[in-house]
C-alpha cells in the first residue's frame, strides 16, 4: 500500500520561534556581525556629544552631574557588573561583596601613588606602573577569599563575602594605613599629554571615558574567550549542579577559584580607574549597598549574558544620575533611586526573572525548575 | 590593643554586652527560623523589625509622648510598655507576613532558584528601608523616656540598670514560651515536620502555605518585642537601624546553628559580648568589624554553628 | 507579537515619563536682560544639602542665597543667579558635581564646599578650573597646605579651634580627667588630635566610634567613659552622633559635661538627644553669635527662611557679599576675582576678612566662641575663648 497520508504542510516559523534578534544576528555572516558590533562600539565612543542631538539629546543628558563624568560612572559600573556576571551568572557563585575587588583595587593603587601613603617614601609611582600591581593585589584577595569558602553551600556563601567586603571596608575606615575617612588625595591620573596639556585632566571626564570604553571592550573579548573555551563550560556545569558536575570529572576547586580571579581582576580594573580618574579616595565610597546595587544591576540585565549584564550596569548608573536634580515633593528623586531599585527587582523576579535581556539557557533552566514544582 | 582597659572595665562591657545580645537573640530568632523551615536568608527580616521600632513610637506619639516628655510613673509606664509591644509585635508581624506573600509565595510557586529568593529578599529589604527613609527624611526619630533607667545592683564598677535585666529577662522568657511553642503544639510539630521536608509533610496532610505563614509570623512576633526593647535601650530609630542590626542577628544565627532555636539565644548573647569585648580592646568603631570577622571564622571553619543546626547541612 | 508590542509600549512610556520629569524641571538658563555691565553672572554653593550633616549645609546655602537676594533688590534686576550643587558630603558623588560647576562658564566664585571631606575631592577640580572659592566651615588644617590658589577659609582652622576646646576644657569645666574620642572622620579625627596634644596628661583614655549615621549603640563606648572616671568627654565630630551618644550617657548616669567643635553646633543633637539630655553641652565654634551679627541680619534671615539663622549663615553671608563687591567693582572674570580676594579687606556682618597668601584667614582676625545648649535645645553664647 503507498502510504497516501501527506505530510502536513510545515507552518513557517516565527520570529520569535527562531530565536528573536539574537537568533537573526546568530545566523548573519561573520562579516556582518562585527559591522554591527563595531557600529556599536563607535555609537559608544559618540555618547560623550549625545547632548547636541536636537530634541531628545538634553533628555538624555544629566543635569546635576556633568555628562562626561556620568558616563564615566556608567563605564566602571559596567565594568563591574561584567566581572560580577562572571562570577554570579557563568559560576553561580552568589557573591554579596564585590565591592571589596574594587576597593582592593582602588587601595591597591592610591597606596602606590599617593603621596598621603605609607609606601610613598619607597613607591610614589606613576598611575600605570602601579595599576598591574593593584590588580595583581585583587587577584590574589580573590583566591584568599575563595579558596576557604569553596566549600560552602551557596547562601552560605554569600554571607561570607559579605563579611570579607565588610572587613575589608572597616579595616580601611580604622586603620591608620588606610587612613579611613581622610582618605589619599592626589592620586595621579592616567598618564598623556596631547599639545602640552594632560590628556587625562580634572575638569573633563570625556577621556576617562574613552578609557573606560576600551578596557570594557578588551574585558568583553577576554570574557567572550574565557566563555566558550574548556573554563566556560566548567562553569555552566557547576552552575547547573556542582555534585554532578564533579562526578563527571569537572575539578570544580580549580574552576570555582577561575571564577572568583577572574571576577576579581575585572573588579580590581574598575577599582584602577575609579581611582585614577577622582584623583581621591576614602572608605565611605565602598560601602555594602554599592555590592548590592551592582548585583542588582546584573539580576536586572539578565545574568549569564553580556549584553544583559553591561545593560544592567549602565541602568543602576544612568538612572539615578539622571534622576538627580530632579525634585518629586520637594525631595530630590535622587533619593528615592534604592527604593525604586528594591521595587524593581522584586518586580523582576516575580514578572521576569531572567531578566531584561535573557541568557536563554537560563531562560529554560527557570522554565524547567517551574516543571518540577510540587503543588502548594 | 588595650588590654588594661578591658580588664578594667570587664563588668561594665559583660553587662552592656549581654543586653544588647538579648536584643540580638529575640532579633535572630526571625532568621532562624525562616532559614530552618525554608532554607531562606530572609534578609527583609531587618526591615521587619525596623517596621516595629517606628510603630511603637507612633502609639507612643498617638498620647502625646516624645522624647522630650517627662517618664511616666509605674501605672502608666507598664500600660505604654503593654501598648508598645502590643502594636510593635501586630505591625512586625504583619510586614512578615506581607513580604512573605508579595515576594517569595510567587516564586516558591514557580520552584526558583534558591539565588532568586535571595535577590528578592534583598529587593525586597532595599524597598522597604528606603521608604521609610524618604518618609522620614533619613532623620532619626527620639524614643520617650518609657523606663527611667535606673542602676538597681552595683558590683565594683558594674552597674545594672533595671532596663538591662528586663531586657535580658524578657528574651529568656519569650525563648522558653517559643520552644515550648514548637515542640509542644500541634502548630509546632507542623513546623518540625515542614523544616525536615517540605513535601513529606505535605503528603502527610501539613497545609504547608499555612507553617510557612505561621514561621514568617512568629519570627515577626520575636522582631517586634525586640524593637521595642532596642528603642528603650538606644532611644533613637533611624530608617538604617534594621540593617545596621541585621547583621548582627544574622551572624548570631549562624554562630548559634542555623536552624536551631537554642542556638539563637546563645549565638546572641555571646555575640553581644564578644563585641562589646572587641570595643574594649580595640575602640568602639570595631564592634561591627568583630561581628563580621566571627562570622567569616565560624562559616570557614564550624559552619554548623556552635549547637550544630538542627536541620540541614551547611557543607555542599 | 502582543507580548513584544506590550513591552515596547511599556519601554516607549517609561522613557517619556523620565523625560517629561526632566522636561518640568530642566532649569532654564533664562538670559539676564539686567540692566548695568557686571550682571548676567552666577554665584554658586557646593556643598551637602542632603545625608545626616545637612543641616551645616542649608545653613550656609540660605545665607548665601539671601546675600545674593538682597543684592539683586538693590541693584533693581536679577542681577546675580543663585546656582546650588548638592554633593551629599559624599566625596565620590563631589567630583562629578563639581565638574558640572566648572562646565558652566557664567560661574565666577564658590562658596563651599562646607566639608573637610568633600573639600579634598572638589578642590582639586575648582582649582584646575581657576574658580575661586570660600569656604565658611572646612576647618581642616591641611586644606590650605595643598598649594591651591583658589582656596580661600573665611574661619579659624582646627589650629585655632582645637586649642580653645582644650583650654575651655582646662581653664573652665576645671576638668582633671578627660576622655577624648572621635569619628574617624577628616573634621573629628583632626580635631581630636589637636585637642589630645594640647590636653596631654589630662586625657585618661580615648576611643574611635563609627562615622556619622552609622553607629547607633554606643553602650561600649559609655561603658568605658564611666569606668574611666573622666568629668568631660570631648567627642570630635557631627551632631547626629553626639546627640545620640548624649542620650546614652546620661541614661547609664554620666554626670560630666559632653564638649565638641562647630560641627557639633546646631540644634539637631538636642533632637538627638532630647533637649534635657542636651543642657550644658558646651561646643566651640571659630564663629560669632549669629545674633551678634551686624546689620539687619538676624531679622533678615528669619523673614526669608523662617527660621533662626545657623551656625556660619553668617559667615556665608560674608562670603557672598564678598564675591558679590568684587564683582561690582569689575572684576567679571573668575582669575579677576580670584586675584581680588588676595588683596581684600572686607567688614563684614560677622567678621572682618582678610586672607594671607594660603588662603587662611589672616591670624589677627581669628575668634573662637564657645556656646552651651540650654532648656530650648540650642547653642546659645557662652563666652569667648582667648587664641591667643
Amino acid at each position: 500500500m503507498s502510504d497516501t497520508a501527506v505530510a502536513p504542510a510545515k507552518e513557517k516559523a516565527t520570529f520569535r520561534e527562531n530565536g528573536g534578534v539574537r537568533g537573526w544576528f546568530g545566523r548573519q555572516p561573520a562579516w556582518v556581525r562585527w559591522a554591527v558590533m563595531l557600529l556599536f562600539a563607535v555609537l559608544a565612543f559618540l555618547l560623550p556629544y549625545a547632548g547636541d542631538i536636537p530634541v531628545i539629546g538634553p533628555q538624555i543628558t544629566t543635569e546635576g552631574i556633568d555628562w562626561p563624568s556620568a558616563l564615566f560612572n556608567m563605564s566602571y559600573y559596567v565594568l563591574l557588573a561584567l566581572g560580577l556576571n562572571v562570577v554570579v551568572g557563568y559560576a553561580g557563585l552568589l557573591d554579596l561583596g564585590y565591592v571589596g575587588f574594587f576597593a582592593i583595587g582602588a587601595y591597591g593603587t592610591a597606596l602606590l601613588t599617593s603621596p598621603d601613603s605609607v609606601l610613598y617614601s619607597h613607591t610614589g609611582w606613576a598611575w600605570l606602573g602601579a595599576a598591574p600591581v593593584a590588580l595583581a593585589a585583587t587577584m590574589l584577595a580573590g583566591l584568599i577569599l575563595g579558596y576557604p569558602t569553596l566549600r560552602l553551600r551557596g547562601d552560605y556563601l554569600a554571607i561570607v563575602t559579605l563579611g570579607f567586603a565588610e572587613i575589608i571596608r572597616i579595616v580601611a575606615t580604622n586603620t591608620t594605613t588606610f587612613r579611613g575617612d581622610r582618605g589619599f588625595t592626589n592620586v595621579p591620573h592616567p598618564p598623556g599629554s596631547s599639545g602640552g596639556k594632560p590628556i587625562f585632566g580634572v575638569t573633563d571626564a570625556t577621556p576617562y571615558f574613552w578609557l573606560g570604553l576600551v578596557v570594557i571592550i578588551l574585558v568583553i573579548f577576554g570574557v567572550r574567550n574565557l566563555d566558550r573555551s574548556r573554563v566556560g563550560r566548567s562553569w555552566l556545569a557547576i552552575r547547573e549542579d556542582e555534585e554532578a558536575a564533579e562526578i563527571m570529572g569537572v575539578r570544580t576547586t580549580k574552576f570555582k577559584l577561575w571564577a572568583f580571579s577572574v571576577g576579581a581582576f575585572i573588579g580590581g580594573l574598575g577599582g584602577v580607574l575609579f581611582a585614577g580618574e577622582q584623583g581621591f579616595i576614602n572608605s565611605s565610597t565602598f560601602v555594602l549597598q554599592f555590592s548590592i546595587l551592582v548585583l542588582a544591576g546584573v539580576v536586572m540585565g539578565g545574568s549569564g549574558n553580556m549584553a544583559g549584564a553591561i545593560l544592567g550596569g549602565a541602568l543602576i548608573s544612568y538612572i539615578p544620575d539622571r534622576l538627580r536634580g530632579i525634585s518629586l515633593g520637594g525631595t530630590d528623586l535622587y533619593e528615592y533611586r534604592f527604593a525604586m531599585f528594591g521595587a524593581v527587582i522584586i518586580a523582576i523576579m516575580i514578572v521576569r526573572p531572567q531578566g531584561l535581556i535573557p541568557s536563554r539557557r537560563r531562560a529554560m533552566e527557570l522554565k524547567d525548575r517551574e516543571k518540577e514544582v510540587a503543588p502548594l | 590593643m588595650n588590654f588594661s582597659g578591658l580588664i578594667n572595665e570587664f563588668g561594665p562591657l559583660t553587662v552592656a554586652g549581654l543586653a544588647q545580645g538579648a536584643i540580638i537573640a529575640l532579633f535572630a530568632l526571625g532568621y532562624t527560623l525562616v532559614y530552618g523551615v525554608l532554607r531562606l536568608i530572609n534578609f527583609a527580616h531587618s526591615e521587619v523589625f525596623l517596621v516595629g521600632t517606628y510603630a511603637c513610637l507612633i502609639a507612643w506619639g498617638w498620647f502625646g509622648l516624645d522624647q522630650n516628655s517627662a517618664a511616666p510613673d509605674l501605672g502608666a509606664m507598664l500600660g505604654y510598655m503593654a501598648l508598645g509591644l502590643v502594636v510593635a509585635i501586630v505591625a512586625s508581624g504583619l510586614v512578615a507576613l506581607l513580604v512573605e506573600l508579595v515576594a517569595y509565595r510567587p516564586l516558591r510557586r514557580r520552584n526558583a532558584p534558591p539565588l532568586a529568593f535571595l535577590i528578592t529578599a534583598i529587593g525586597a529589604s532595599l524597598a522597604i528601608s528606603e521608604t521609610v527613609g524618604v518618609l522620614t527624611h533619613r532623620v532619626q526619630r527620639g524614643v520617650p523616656p518609657i523606663i527611667q533607667a535606673k542602676t538597681v545592683i552595683t558590683i565594683g564598677n558594674t552597674h545594672i540598670t533595671n532596663l538591662q535585666i528586663l531586657i535580658v529577662v524578657l528574651a529568656l522568657v519569650m525563648m522558653f514560651v517559643l520552644d515550648r511553642f514548637i515542640n509542644g503544639s500541634r502548630l509546632g510539630r507542623g513546623i518540625r515536620a515542614v523544616a525536615q521536608s517540605p513535601d513529606s509533610a505535605a503528603l502527610m496532610g501539613v497545609n504547608k502555605s499555612r507553617v510557612i505563614s505561621l514561621v514568617f509570623l512568629l519570627g515577626g512576633l520575636m522582631a517586634g518585642i525586640a524593637a521595642v526593647m532596642y528603642d528603650l535601650k538606644i532611644g533613637v530609630t533611624k530608617y538604617d537601624a534594621g540593617f545596621l542590626l541585621g547583621i548582627d542577628a544574622f551572624t548570631a544565627a549562624v554562630l548559634g546553628g542555623i536552624g536551631n532555636l537554642r542556638g539563637a539565644l546563645v549565638g546572641g548573647l555571646l555575640l553581644g559580648v564578644l563585641q562589646n569585648y572587641a570595643a574594649g580592646l580595640f575602640g568602639s568603631s570595631w564592634l561591627h568589624g568583630a561581628a563580621f570577622v566571627l562570622l567569616v571564622l565560624i562559616l570557614m571553619f564550624r559552619p554548623t554553628g556552635l549547637l550544630g543546626e538542627s536541620l540541614g547541612r551547611a557543607r555542599a | 507579537m502582543r507580548q513584544v508590542l506590550a513591552r515596547a509600549i511599556g519601554g516607549v512610556a517609561i522613557i517619556g515619563l523620565i523625560a517629561g520629569a526632566a522636561a518640568c524641571n530642566k532649569s532654564s538658563s533664562s538670559d539676564n536682560t539686567a540692566s548695568g555691565s557686571n550682571c548676567g553672572y552666577k554665584l554658586a554653593f557646593f556643598g551637602a544639602l542632603t545625608g545626616s550633616a545637612a543641616n551645616l549645609g542649608v545653613n550656609i546655602e540660605q545665607g548665601f542665597e539671601l546675600a545674593v537676594q538682597q543684592y539683586n533688590k538693590q541693584k533693581g534686576s536679577d542681577c546675580i543667579t543663585v546656582a546650588k550643587f548638592d554633593s551629599q558630603g559624599a566625596p565620590e558623588v563631589a567630583p562629578g558635581v563639581a565638574r558640572s560647576l566648572v562646565a558652566d562658564k557664567k560661574v565666577l566664585g564658590i562658596v563651599g564646599p562646607p566639608f573637610s571631606g568633600e573639600s579634598a575631592a572638589a578642590d582639586p577640580i575648582f582649582e584646575a578650573a581657576g574658580i575661586p572659592t570660600i569656604t565658611p566651615s572646612a576647618t581642616r588644617t591641611s586644606l590650605s597646605s595643598s598649594g591651591w590658589k583658589v582656596f580661600h577659609r573665611a574661619v579659624a582652622n582646627d589650629d585655632a579651634q582645637g586649642p580653645a576646646a582644650a583650654s575651655y576644657i582646662k581653664d573652665v569645666l576645671k576638668a582633671q580627667k578627660v576622655f577624648v574620642a572621635d569619628d574617624q572622620s577628616a573634621y573629628g579625627a583632626g580635631l581630636s588630635d589637636v585637642v589630645k596634644k594640647t590636653l596631654g596628661s589630662l586625657v585618661v583614655q580615648s576611643d574611635k566610634t563609627e562615622a556619622d549615621g552609622k553607629q547607633s549603640d554606643f553602650s561600649a563606648l559609655v561603658s568605658k567613659v564611666q569606668a574611666s572616671g573622666a568629668t568631660a568627654l570631648f567627642y570630635g565630630g557631627y551632631y547626629t552622633n553626639a546627640g545620640i551618644i548624649r542620650k546614652q550617657l546620661t541614661a547609664a548616669g554620666w554626670k560630666g559635661t559632653l564638649v565638641g567643635g562647630d560641627g557639633m553646633k546646631d540644634p539637631g543633637l538636642a533632637k538627638a538627644s532630647g533637649t534635657a539630655a542636651a543642657v550644658g553641652t558646651v561646643v566651640t565654634c571659630p564663629c560669632s553669635p549669629p545674633e551678634a551679627a551686624g546689620g539687619t541680619f538676624v531679622n533678615d534671615y528669619k523673614a526669608k527662611w523662617n527660621q533662626d539663622a545657623g551656625t556660619y549663615s553668617d559667615v556665608a553671608f560674608d562670603a557672598a557679599n564678598i564675591f558679590l563687591q568684587g564683582i561690582d567693582a569689575g572684576n567679571t572674570t573668575p582669575q579677576k576675582l580670584n586675584d581680588y580676594l588676595s588683596t581684600v579687606n572686607y567688614k563684614g556682618i560677622a567678621n572682618t576678612y582678610k586672607f594671607t597668601s594660603t588662603g587662611e584667614l589672616d591670624p589677627s582676625l581669628i575668634k573662637v566662641w564657645a556656646f552651651k545648649f540650654d532648656a530650648t535645645g540650642n547653642p546659645v553664647k557662652d563666652q569667648q575663648i582667648k587664641t591667643s
